[in-house]
């Protein structure tokens, strides 16, 4: 086993462990506070596959920056009655685990039919793959259309964001 | 990957870790120092020689104070917040190279930055980004509203600047080309300092720096008149000292940053005309690496002790309305300049 597996396992292990606890956590910010473990052991196992960009990103965008705004929420509701929000029974809480199964399903028949049983080993093009330069590379000219079409929508979100934050129209 | 290696990359953590630590305990002692002088008073004298030893007994005696938690705080995340603080204080500077040549030890060649990695910059933004935990959480699990609005307001001004901050960053990033802090610090050979070639990016990079620190005239998470003590109010003993330290530790990770991107980083300009061997250059180039750092450290605490607290409306109209605004101008004339020159 090398050095690299061993982290894998171990970061895949702090994966798994701190999705459960996000899920089974009561008190709201310690869920909050295990989704960013989990997103930390997300990102440790991006760079074990060379990706470094995808890794800081995950870090800069999901854990620094999107997980502020969480506990910022949770922080200002101060949910005091959190144990109403397990007793209520919604077409939500059934609809929850069949989607999560069948992504499941979704992502094993994608795993079986890459791999064929063997995930031990990186190509050895991903270390080309991954890296800031060939990303902008790609970025900006096999799928320039893509990348403007989502600042579009980031455009289209920010302003929808400006127009319901001002206090009145002028 | 052998062992001799591993047990060179822990000398260079440990020795990096102890030197942080001493600049720590001096930079309080300047820090009282100079707010003395700036006040016409005289600062601490007592404690060893011109009061040198002073930081040292009060480390002394933050330790040997009770700690105490309140009884409705969650004590996890109480203890947490300051690891976390000082976790990401001192894990930023792994990436700062401090020397260019190597030198050689027990037959290693052995480069001066613990880990060169290749998305540098990127890795400083994301640990900066991280940093805002260590106050929230502390604010949050305090379970007092003095702190909690302390650390709302942190995590409100943090990510407010770190926009300015990530966009003047593109600038050096559009010049040099690379996101390694190494090259980065190659390319500004001689008197081509980033200073020099970037110098509105600098400023914006400087008022964030002291934004992102919680440095006067941005420290409003901790702000007295208002706050008590902001999101340490509920802290006492070692969890407080550990405040204190990460607080200055922030400093100088900032301060070797900035460094690092605008002042030329360890570069001495003329330096290879004398012909010194690599172990004489490596030598000068850690001083004047460190003399660089003094003086950015000098300059916070001077900003400090000079200019008065914002108001919270001023702070975030100067971090959305005129930071942003000229970190974007900047990006689109350095692109300009870069594509017609």
């Amino acid at each position: 086993m090398t050095f690299e597996t061993i982290l894998f396992y171990v970061l895949a292990l702090a994966g798994i462990v701190s999705a459960l606890l996000v899920i089974t956590r009561r008190n709201p910010m310690h869920a909050a506070l295990f989704l960013i473990v989990n997103f930390v052991a997300l990102a440790g196992i991006y760079l074990t596959l060379h990706a470094q960009f995808v890794a800081i990103t995950q870090v800069l965008v999901y854990a620094g920056a999107i997980m502020v705004l969480v506990l910022f929420v949770i922080m200002l509701l101060n949910l005091q009655n959190e144990q109403d929000l397990f007793e209520k029974r919604s077409w939500r809480s059934y609809s929850g685990p069949i989607l999560s199964l069948l992504l499941l399903a979704l992502l094993l028949r994608t795993v079986a039919f890459v791999s064929g049983g063997s995930f031990d080993r990186i190509s050895p093009e991903s270390e080309r793959i991954g890296t800031v330069a060939n990303i902008g590379q790609q970025l900006f000219t096999a799928f320039v259309f893509p990348f403007e079409m989502a600042s579009l929508l980031l455009l289209a979100a920010m302003v929808g964001a400006v127009i319901l934050a001002k206090k009145r129209f002028p | 990957m052998d062992v001799l290696d591993i047990a060179i990359a822990l000398i260079k953590i440990v020795v990096m870790f102890v030197v942080v630590l001493l600049t720590v305990a001096e930079l309080v002692y300047t820090e009282r120092k100079i707010s003395a002088w700036i006040q016409n008073r005289v600062g601490p004298n007592r404690v060893g020689w011109l009061g040198l030893l002073q930081p040292y007994a009060d480390v002394v005696k933050l330790l040997l104070k009770e700690d105490i938690v309140p009884a409705a705080a969650n004590r996890f995340i109480h203890t947490l917040a300051p690891v976390i603080s000082i976790g990401v204080a001192f894990s930023t500077l792994a990436v700062i190279p401090i020397a260019g040549p190597t030198i050689t030890l027990f037959g290693r060649t052995v480069h001066m930055v613990i880990a060169d990695v290749n998305v540098g910059i990127l890795y400083v933004l994301a640990l900066t980004s991280m940093g805002v935990y260590g106050l929230t959480l502390s604010g949050w699990a305090s379970n007092n509203k003095y702190s909690l609005l302390g650390g709302l307001r942190s995590a409100a001004q943090m990510i407010s600047y770190e926009l300015s901050m990530g966009l003047s960053l593109i600038g050096v990033i559009m010049i040099t080309g690379s996101l390694q802090l190494t090259d980065i610090v190659h390319h500004q050979h001689g008197w081509m300092w980033n200073l020099v070639l970037q110098p509105v990016g600098f400023i914006t990079f400087l008022v964030a720096s002291f934004a992102e620190t919680n440095r006067a005239p941005f420290d409003l998470p901790e702000a007295e008149p208002e706050l008590v003590g902001g999101y340490h109010t509920e802290y006492s003993s070692f969890k407080f000292a550990l405040f204190f330290l990460a607080e200055y530790a922030n400093m100088i990770t900032s301060s070797a940053v900035i460094t690092t991107l605008y002042l030329g980083g360890w570069q001495v300009p003329y330096l290879e005309t004398f012909g010194l061997s690599d172990g004489w250059m490596v030598l000068v180039q850690i001083l004047a690496f460190m003399l660089k750092v003094a003086f950015l450290l000098f300059f916070f605490q001077w900003v400090r002790w000079s200019v008065p607290r914002f108001r919270y409306d001023q702070l975030m109209n100067l971090g959305w309305k005129v930071m942003l605004p000229l970190a974007i101008a900047n990006i689109v004339l350095t692109g300009a300049l870069l594509l017609f020159l």
